[in-house]
């Protein structure tokens, strides 16, 4: 077993002639829960993406466990998309989205092998109630449970998720935070959260890594947001938006 | 008018399985940019006095292969890319019928539907797509996956890509078999409108494929036969037809929202 479930190195991303990541290094322990923060536009998402594999890294390294993004297991990793992505028009039973974290396909029948398994899931959420029901017709918190549900269905050894708490009230903010913290105790699993709320990122987490395209800071939240970092991450890029604000 | 039925019917099935896809990925653009596509390729194989079918279907081929391309490697979107070979293509089937000197009567055919003009060349190619498709079913498992989510689908390490590039053959090549029964100016509703009635009222993805392919079927025959009775363009008379049964499903789903 690897010490370390995420290793990245000297990663850099460049979009057309826009670079979204510089130079990142983190690693990141086994079973910890990790807050990324930054603005908007701080490459977050790309960051996250990287590590699934959805974008290329231009230059640098990643491992998952010891594995590249493309050759690791996808019953390792959990993603959950901001919600507010989801395609929502998507004629679709909640159950139905919980058996695709098993199947990893569509289910044609749900009379399928992995029924309970996808029941139990919710379960663990407190969702089985909403199984039957159409993801069209549910709120935001309750689509964002169904979406847990399917993740941790399929016991991942990292959990990577995009604003989990946009879109949800504060109660199903805490909730999802418990769950979230009951399935690392539970399974030994490493948790990636990207959030815009430092204040959040401070109660949960383990370690922060503070982006605004380049690595600010990575470590325990209180060294990682300390005042100076924050004004270098949040500072600077309200000083770039106003630059190109009046460029245009 | 026997193998007008076989035609319908066959055709019926496959524009409605596939344009669960199209609907659910919002690519209804994709269906009208395709058949006008086509129509560069039937234009060609009359210009060239071949079967038509066997020019329309690889050119109409490439075309949707190049949309995808094009959308892929660029940031343009997909109604764009679209756009683009959509005029391309018409642009040179304008040519190609203005070098063809005689061309009025089989052209008209192939815009509006001629259900009399189907061949048994015709008849054999929409056979072999329709067994392809029926070979190709389990890959519905994936193409639904994709079409709710193309992140999920390519984290799960699915061949998005390619089923892509395999989905857009497929339809590329209905659209063909489909233009003697619809015509180039219709397909596209036809491959729209039994997918997005059946949504209307569809819980699942499953049941919205199931019933686009009853309505599909049930209408090109409904629709071909009144087209035969009153003499009017089969076509246009299917396209209506599945008009209202749309609006029947509008009215059911505003009933049922009023009632509860
Ligand atoms: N596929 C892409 N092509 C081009 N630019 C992109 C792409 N994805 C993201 N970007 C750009 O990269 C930057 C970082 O985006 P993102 O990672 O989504 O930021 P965040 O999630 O921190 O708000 C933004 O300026 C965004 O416009
Ligand atoms: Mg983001």
């Amino acid at each position: 077993m690897n010490k370390f479930i995420v290793e990245v190195e000297q990663a850099y991303v460049v979009f057309d002639s826009h670079q979204a990541l510089i130079d990142i290094n983190v690693q990141i322990p086994q079973n910890s829960f990790v807050a990324i923060v930054g603005p908007n536009g701080a490459g977050k998402s790309t960051f996250i993406k990287s590590l699934l594999g959805l974008v290329n890294l231009t230059s640098g390294t990643i491992k998952i466990d010891g594995r590249s993004p493309q050759e690791v297991s996808p019953g390792d990793i959990g993603y959950i998309p901001q919600v507010k992505t989801m395609d929502r028009t998507f004629p679709a039973l909640a159950i139905e989205l919980v058996i695709t974290g098993l199947d990893y396909r569509w289910p044609w029948k749900r009379s399928h092998p992995n029924i309970d398994r996808a029941y139990e899931a919710l379960q663990r959420v407190g969702a089985e109630h909403l199984a039957n029901r159409q993801i069209s017709k549910l709120s935001g918190g309750e689509l964002q449970r169904v979406c847990l549900a399917r993740t941790i269905a399929r016991e991942p050894k990292l959990v990577m998720l995009d604003e989990p708490a946009t879109g949800i009230d504060a109660i199903g903010e805490t909730d999802m935070y418990n769950m979230l913290e009951s399935y690392q105790t539970s399974s030994c699993a490493t948790i990636l959260m990207i959030t815009h709320d430092w204040h959040a990122a401070t109660h949960h987490a383990d370690y922060v890594l503070l982006l605004n395209r380049k690595q600010i800071s990575f470590g325990p939240p209180a060294e990682a947001l300390s005042e100076d970092n924050l004004r270098l991450a949040f500072g600077h890029i309200g000083h770039s938006h106003r630059l190109k604000f009046l460029v245009k | 008018m026997q193998r007008a039925l076989i035609a319908g019917v066959l055709v019926g099935f496959l524009a409605s399985y596939y344009g669960v896809f199209v609907v659910q990925r919002g690519l209804s653009f994709l269906g009208s940019g395709l058949a006008h596509a086509a129509f560069g390729g039937v234009a060609l194989g009359l210009l060239l006095n071949s079967e038509p079918l066997w020019i329309a279907v690889p050119f109409t081929t490439i075309i949707a292969i190049a949309i995808f391309w094009v959308k892929k490697r660029t940031n343009l979107g997909s109604d764009t890319a679209i756009g683009i070979f959509f005029s391309i293509s018409m642009a040179l089937g304008i040519i190609f019928l203005f070098l063809k000197t005689d061309y009025s009567s089989d052209a008209f055919t192939y815009l509006f539907g001629s259900i009399i003009a189907v061949t048994r060349t015709d008849i054999w190619s929409t056979v072999v797509i329709t067994l392809i498709t029926i070979i190709f079913i389990p890959l519905w498992k994936r193409w639904a996956y994709v079409s709710f989510d193309r992140e999920l689908a390519e984290t799960d390490h699915l061949p998005v890509d390619r089923d892509d590039y395999l989905l857009a053959i497929l339809i590329a090549i209905t659209i063909v078999v489909a233009i003697k029964v619809v015509g180039i100016v219709l397909i596209a509703a036809f491959l729209v409108i039994p997918a997005a009635t059946a949504r209307l009222v569809s819980s699942t993805f499953r049941q919205m494929t199931i019933l686009s392919v009853i309505i599909g079927i049930f209408s090109a025959l409904i629709g071909l036969i009144a087209s035969y009775y009153l003499d009017v363009p089969s076509g246009a008379t299917i396209i209506l037809f599945q008009a209202i049964l749309f609006f029947l499903g509008m009215l059911l789903k505003s009933l049922r929202f009023i009632i509860g």
